[in-house]
């Protein structure tokens, strides 16, 4: 096998996750080395993006399944099968990675998220925690994060406004937030009139044109409405293509190498050697010695390239010991109504991919859950990203799905209808884990991940909670009919719901429960450092990208301080 | 009214609202101050004198032959089913044209000639097995393979129920037979008959609405049922503005430079 000359850091996976790795530490003078399995990415490939066939269902901009995907069962006593197309998440390819089809929607999770577990307790008593229920703390306060947040969203140059129910703030958001459109004016005064608290979405998607600290210049959004599964042709979604990325070339300490595949962590006595990548251009196996290895890959990925690397100690869902695959976590998206106004046409074909109104009364425990049935909740949001005419296709409960009668009813609302959504929380179970299928290989034949995951009780309830509470707003809205999903069924790995899948790597201030510290660095390999959403031990009823970043930015302090100092950082 | 009327109709309505880019990058007059160019406007602003071309609603259009209405997989007694079918999901009625005019079997055939009749980007790697309905696909046969399958099908389901081919029923008939795949109604061991009729209807929509570069939504006219306005570069000016803004679609080939 070719080995190549050592750096001081190798990072697997050029996304959000990667890019701000390679950002701070580049501009200490650290050389870095970032592989990636896809693509080259630029603001420039997007001339032709507004093609909804091409990118939204033909999954131009995410992993090709065919080459390697994962496999889900609902639980343990059904065999495993592949996800062999895209449906319920799509997976981000190429330089920029998930980062640069989301649509910009920017939050901070809530300080309950951060000590769930202990202020659970603390309020309602250890029972109100079901059976099988694996909440933890995460071992940071959110006071601790907070200047990782701020940090984040000056670099993205996020607009928004405050959140009179979130954690508090040491800054203002860099920019003032999106235009109100006409039907989330509807929205925040339906609210106001319910006595709940709204406020407009913080949007990723600039405001207005903006240089971040770093001194990158980008355009203000043009509301084209083409954001999510879709490239920003303006820049002005912030990427990280257009944001860390840039920063980290201009520094000369950064090279990015496309087409490489990183197989495995190589490691010996508890610490990382390098990296074993295949070049998929030509098949050839290349060893990447390195001081550091930063695992910035996506959820999947992070989990399976740990366990395909025997590093780290695999989860046992028999015994709950092991940490590597713990806490699988999704997010509950059917808890939603759709409002129909027979009246009024909106401009819903246009708008950014987090343009909206929304609102946290029934989110994270910002309400009393004495009389519920689940804890936490979710954002409520009306958002307004763009209607598209293969997706849009709105008619009435008992509406046929083909023939005459669709055809007219989808006409006819198309630009009538405003659906106000809840984002759901998703908590753990000690049976939803991620590890290695035995059955299925990817084009490498290197195991594919298995997810065993399956909606509780918990998800259930609250989606039927945040259904009603969706359709009550819609009504105070005023549309002439008003259809809940109060229903929210099985999991089920076809119909698209979120792409914010979480957990697998997770972090915690205790070995035997987690698997990173709070810098994101392995208890069990000090110079390893895994970051992205697999750090989350549950995942909030929020968009996760904010707090992922946040983790991105104090995990980069925390690989600065370890190439100083080694050592736990701990 | 005929097509060309109403797309004429159209176009002579009011089009102050639509932005091109280049008209966005002029008026806006971005100066890129800072270190490092995010975005793409740079490059943009260098294009030359070039005009994109402007539709001018006062020439007569004639309609030349369409050079993309020909075959790339179906045989023709298949696309003529996929016609017939298509149109019985979306029809022809006071608001517009249906699949037929919107070219929707054209579409299918064309997407079914491609990556997607291969299933070239799903993961289609054994062992096959019969999965639970929330484990999604699990057959091992490719799209092009299951519309072979599925038309001769409802070629031969037509023929023992009322013993004539599909294209000749009468439309109460056509129905029937798509009622029946679409409720499993029909037994088949070699192909689903409802994941069949799901992909149909699927692509019937995209075919309606999809660019027209795909060889569907002819004209535009799928949009135009919606007032959808396909792909304008800018919405800025009637972002938060309360009335609806009408005006004439553009397509992607409005954007090529």
């Amino acid at each position: 096998m070719k080995k190549l000359p050592k750096v001081d850091v190798v990072i697997v996976g050029v996304g959000w996750g990667g890019g701000i790795i390679a950002s701070e530490l580049t501009k200490k003078g650290m050389k870095v080395v970032g592989l990636e399995r896809g693509k080259e990415r630029k603001t420039e490939d997007y001339l032709m993006v507004h093609d909804e066939l091409r990118y939204a269902y033909r999954y131009e901009l995410m992993q090709d399944l065919s080459k390697e995907t994962i496999t889900f069962r609902s639980n343990e006593r059904i065999r495993a099968l592949p996800m062999r197309q895209y449906g319920s998440f799509l997976i981000g390819d190429g330089i920029g990675g998930a980062g640069v089809h989301w649509n910009g929607q920017n939050y901070r999770f809530l300080p309950y998220d951060f000590q769930i577990k202990s202020k659970t307790i603390e309020r309602y008593g250890k029972n109100k925690i079901p059976d099988g229920m694996s909440i933890q703390d995460w071992g940071i306060t959110y006071e601790e994060l907070e200047p990782y947040f701020d940090k984040f969203e000056k670099t993205a140059g996020i607009s928004g406004e405050e959140n009179p129910l979130a954690g508090k703030r040491s800054d203002k958001y860099p920019n003032p937030p999106m235009k109100t459109t006409p039907s989330m004016k509807m929205f925040i005064d339906a609210a106001k009139k319910m006595k709940l608290h709204p406020y407009i979405l913080p949007s990723a998607n600039l405001s207005q044109a903006y240089t971040n600290p770093d001194g990158v210049a980008r355009a203000a959004c043009q509301y084209c409405g083409y954001c999510e599964r879709f490239g920003c042709e303006y820049g002005a979604k912030a990427d990280p293509v257009v944001t860390v990325i840039p920063v980290a070339k201009k520094t000369g300490n950064f090279e990015i190498r496309t087409h490489s595949y990183v197989r495995r962590i190589l490691h010996k006595g508890g610490k990382a050697t390098g990296v074993m990548y295949t070049d998929v251009t030509t098949g050839e196996e290349i060893e990447q010695p390195a001081d550091i290895v930063v695992v910035t890959s996506y959820v999947f990925n992070n989990v399976r390239l740990l366990l395909n690397s025997k590093l780290g100690r695999p989860y046992d869902p028999s015994t709950g010991k092991g940490v590597i695959g713990k806490n699988y976590a999704y997010q509950v998206m059917r808890g939603s109504a759709i409002g129909f106004f027979d009246n009024k046409e909106f401009n819903t074909f246009a708008g950014a991919g987090a343009l909206g109104a929304c609102l946290d009364d029934y989110n994270g425990d910002n309400f009393d859950h004495s009389n519920v049935n689940f804890i936490h909740g979710g954002n409520i949001a009306m958002t307004q990203t763009g209607l598209r005419p293969i997706a849009n296709n709105p008619v009435p409960k008992g509406t046929p799905s083909w023939g005459k009668e669709f055809k007219a009813q989808s006409v006819k609302y198309a630009n009538r209808t405003l659906t106000v959504a809840g984002q759901g929380s998703s908590m753990p179970f000690r049976h939803h884990y991620l590890d290695l299928d035995s059955v299925y290989k990817d084009v490498f034949g290197d195991p594919l991940i298995r997810m065993t995951f399956d909606f509780e009780e918990q998800d259930r309830q609250l989606a039927k909670f945040l259904a009603t509470k969706c359709g009550d707003i819609l009504k105070e809205m005023g549309a002439n009919r008003v259809d809940i999903n109060i229903n929210l069924g099985p999991y089920d790995i076809m119909p698209y719901q979120s792409t914010h899948n979480t957990g697998g790597v997770i972090m915690g201030n205790n070995p035997d429960t987690s698997a990173v510290n709070n810098y994101l660095q392995m208890w069990d390999a000090e110079n390893v450092f895994v970051i992205g959403a697999s750090a989350f031990p549950h995942n909030s009823g929020y968009n996760p990208t904010g707090t992922v970043g946040a983790l991105a930015y104090r995990a980069a302090e925390g690989i600065i301080k370890y190439h100083q100092k080694g050592g736990s950082l701990a | 009214m005929s097509n060309d009327e109403k797309t004429e109709g159209r176009a002579k309505e009011k089009t102050d609202v639509s932005v091109s880019r280049r008209n966005f990058l002029k008026k806006s007059g971005y100066v890129l101050g800072g270190v490092l160019a995010g975005g793409v406007i740079g490059s943009l602003l260098n294009v030359g004198g070039k005009k994109p071309p402007l539709a001018n609603p006062e020439q007569p259009t004639s309609a030349p032959s369409d050079y993309n209405q020909a075959l790339m997989y179906f045989k023709q007694d298949q696309f003529r089913i996929v016609e017939a079918a298509t149109e019985r999901i979306f029809p022809a009625d006071d608001s517009g044209p249906g699949a037929k005019a919107l070219g929707v079997a054209f579409f299918i055939d064309h997407q079914l000639a491609g990556d997607w009749g291969f299933n070239a980007r799903d993961y289609m790697q054994p062992p096959f097995y019969k999965g639970e309905a929330v484990q999604g696909y699990q057959g091992r046969l490719k799209r092009r393979e299951i519309f072979d399958i599925a038309l001769q099908e409802m070629q031969n389901y037509s023929q023992s129920k009322y013993k004539k081919g599909f294209v000749d029923l009468t439309p109460e008939q056509q129905d029937a037979v798509l009622t029946a795949f679409e409720k499993d109604e029909v037994k088949l061991t070699t192909i689903s008959p409802s994941g069949f009729f799901r992909i149909l209807r699927s692509a019937t929509i995209e075919g309606a609405y999809a660019d027209p570069l795909y060889g569907g939504n002819k004209n535009m006219d799928g949009w135009k049922l919606k007032n959808y306005p396909g792909n304008q570069m800018a919405y800025m000016q009637i972002i938060d503005k309360d009335e609806f803004a009408k005006m004439p679609p553009k397509s992607l080939k409005d954007h090529l430079h």
